[in-house]
């Protein structure tokens, strides 16, 4: 079972990845839509990739009002 | 399809069609790639009347009132099949709003009962305002066994044997009740009658037929007007199928057009824009041969279908395109934000034409839609049939506010008298938009005249929804406005709010006071943000209630700043709505 750092942790490094950013620039209390400049759209994609890395189904509306990482690790870590 | 003209009521049309078409599918609901329910009309009715009657048994008379929150499923219709078979009224609410301003609005309307999806029952009982909620019944949809259900009852299990009475309407009776915005203070509940829709249905079926076999994938929310009409009402009363997905990831968006052949669909922007790089990239990634191969294609097509779209034609010059599409697409709709003419465009060169069309909430779903004949980018196309539309007092382009007379228009705003006779003058709707006709008919819109931005997602934002998040800036005054309203761009698109700041004598802007205010804008959703600031100096013009006059306000900023006074909180901001 991961730990709920590595599971930010985990998210951080496969978002920065996906949407080309530095890793070192993302913090667990971003607004991923700012600091990754994304729309609606590409956060549900963010959120396929991370359903297939931890092996877990989120429904949609875990997303509804979240938008920084710390929240949407909670949400994750919560199914794991 | 029926013969609407001959119907009172929407239950009434509505319980025609459940016979006429007994074995037809109605509704698809589908969950990623496993299919959960299969219904035809026949099925729809024996699950909706049991829970008509059992709302009967629970006292809920004629004109009482119902509120829907949930995403689209098949359990959103037939509760609004049961409540229209019990006279009642639908509130149908944005599932996307947060639960202090859906319990907001439950209280506005004075819903007696509502049916909500169990997580966002969880959020609503977990806001502070909940404790006040008059509701006499709460019903679940799909609530975990064993979870905590309060007073709620399990929607699956309110259901009563014994046929329910239908309550017969009139065409002037109230049908719906639906927020066209207005969360922050003045509700704007239009009251829409049962004669809006029939009508409404009558002019769009006319233009865009539905038939059995047809199948439509509703992916705006039902609770929006477009998806009630063209997801719900216009395929029933025709015998068609309704295709929800309980997700809207892309890729099974795309997935569902192959799986269920789909006819018709209704998008925002920034679906159709995705939609839209989603192709590009492919193209790109095309061998040189191909994509040579493929723009001539797109060319021919273009050339061949310059006066009308010709489905088979464009199908055959463009197989794979329409292949990915599932094959059988005929159009998508889009309306209520601004789309550029170039997307519009190269949707049409494909053979896939976008019926880009224009309305608002308070004229019921559309007022002018595209019929190409020929394709127009550049509109919002025509008037539909019943629709008389004026340009009041143009300017030397011809420019002016555009009002609506129709029989689609709304009776009234909900409790709201004042705002009613400002906005129904004479009988005609004044939409508040600036537009013109070109000599081919066709509307062509060119900004707002009043005070409100329309998001990429077809949100209508109003300034005054958003003011009390700034509650306690330190200075003297403050406001939010659309930027385009103070400058009026005559364009539409990037539509922007500002805040006006009047600060205290010899105070100045801070880095303090720019982290309160951004600090502030970040507890808003991100589509509801404001862009930037504007400092001004002198008091706001005010009523003798001490209300800001916000025309005289807009009219005096415009006349001493220009726009790039605006200093912006969010270079190069990208918006995002969930």
């Amino acid at each position: 079972m991961k730990t709920s750092d590595q599971t930010l942790n985990e998210i951080l490094t496969l978002a920065a990845t996906h949407f080309k950013v530095p890793r070192e620039e993302l913090t667990p209390d971003d607004d991923f839509f700012k600091t990754l400049k994304i729309d609606s759209l590409q956060a549900l994609d963010l959120l396929t990739r991370l359903e297939h890395h931890f092996n877990i189904e989120l429904p949609d509306y875990e997303l509804q009002g979240v938008s920084d990482f710390r929240t949407l690790a909670s949400r994750i870590q919560a199914r794991l | 399809m029926l013969t609407l003209d001959q119907y009172h009521s929407l239950g009434a049309a509505l319980r025609d069609a459940l016979d006429r078409f007994a074995n037809e599918t109605c509704l698809i609901e589908s969950d990623r790639e496993r299919e959960r329910t299969r219904l035809t009309y026949s099925d729809f009715k024996e699950l909706a009347l049991p829970l008509a009657r059992a709302f009967e048994d629970e006292d809920f008379a004629p004109g009482d009132r119902a509120a829907v929150i949930m995403t689209n499923q098949s359990k959103w219709l037939i509760s609004a099949y049961a409540i229209f078979h019990c006279g009642g009224v639908l509130v149908p609410l944005d599932y996307k709003l947060s639960a202090s301003e859906q319990l907001q609005l439950l209280a506005h309307s004075k819903s007696k009962f509502l049916i909500i999806e169990y997580y966002l029952w969880r959020a609503l009982r977990q806001a502070p305002e909940f404790k006040n909620h008059k509701l006499q019944k709460v019903l679940l949809t799909e609530a975990p066994l064993g979870a905590e259900l309060g007073q709620a009852t399990r929607w699956e299990e309110f259901r009563r044997k014994g046929d329910p009475l239908f309550v017969a309407r009139k065409r002037e009776d109230v049908a719906c009740i639906v927020y066209s915005s207005g969360t922050g203070g003045r509700p704007k509940g239009c009251v829409l009658t049962h004669e809006n829709y029939l009508e409404q249905c009558k002019a769009l079926t006319a233009w865009y037929p539905f038939w059995p076999g047809v199948r439509y994938l509703s992916i705006l929310p039902t609770n929006h007007a477009i998806d009630f009409m063209v997801g719900f009402i216009g395929p029933f009363v025709c015998g068609a199928c309704v295709v929800h997905l309980r997700t809207l990831r892309p890729e099974f968006v795309r997935d569902a057009f192959v799986r269920y052949r789909i006819t018709y669909m209704s998008l925002v922007p920034m679906v159709l824009k995705n939609l839209e790089r989603g192709l590009k990239a492919k193209f790109d990634e095309l061998p040189r041969a191909k994509r040579f191969l493929l723009d001539r294609m797109i060319a021919l097509n273009r050339f061949f279908t310059r006066w009308r779209p010709d489905v088979r034609l464009s199908r055959m010059l463009l197989p794979q395109v329409h292949k990915a599409f599932g094959g059988e697409l005929r159009a998508l709709f889009t309306g209520g934000a601004f789309m550029e003419p170039s997307t519009l465009q190269f949707f049409y060169d494909l053979g896939i034409p976008v019926a880009n069309g224009y309305g608002l909430t308070e004229a019921g779903t559309a007022l002018t839609l595209n019929d190409f004949k020929p394709f127009r980018a550049d509109t919002v196309g025509k008037p539909l049939p019943g629709v008389e539309l004026r340009v009041l007092n143009p300017d030397a382009d011809g420019i002016g506010e555009v009002a609506a007379h129709s029989k689609t228009v709304m009776s009234h705003y909900l409790d709201d008298p004042q705002l009613t006779a400002e906005t129904i003058v004479d009988a005609w709707l004044l939409t508040g938009d600036l537009g013109r006709f070109d000599l081919t008919g066709h509307l062509q819109l060119f900004g707002r005249k009043k005070n409100m931005i329309v998001t990429q997602g077809g949100k209508n934002i109003y300034p005054e929804d958003i003011e009390n998040t700034f509650d306690g800036l330190p200075m003297k005054e403050y406001c939010v406005v659309a930027a385009n309203y103070i400058w009026p761009a005559k364009a539409l698109g990037d539509e922007n709010l500002i805040l006006v700041l009047h600060l205290e004598p010899g105070h100045e802007i801070t880095d303090i006071l720019t982290h309160d205010i951004e600090s502030r804008n970040r507890r808003l959703p991100d589509y509801k943000r404001v862009n930037g600031y504007v400092v001004w100096e002198k008091d706001f013009p005010r009523t003798a209630s001490m209300k800001i006059k916000r025309a005289d306000l807009a009219q005096e900023i415009s006349r001493t700043l220009g726009r790039a006074a605006v200093v912006e909180l969010y270079p190069a901001q990208v918006k995002q709505e969930v």
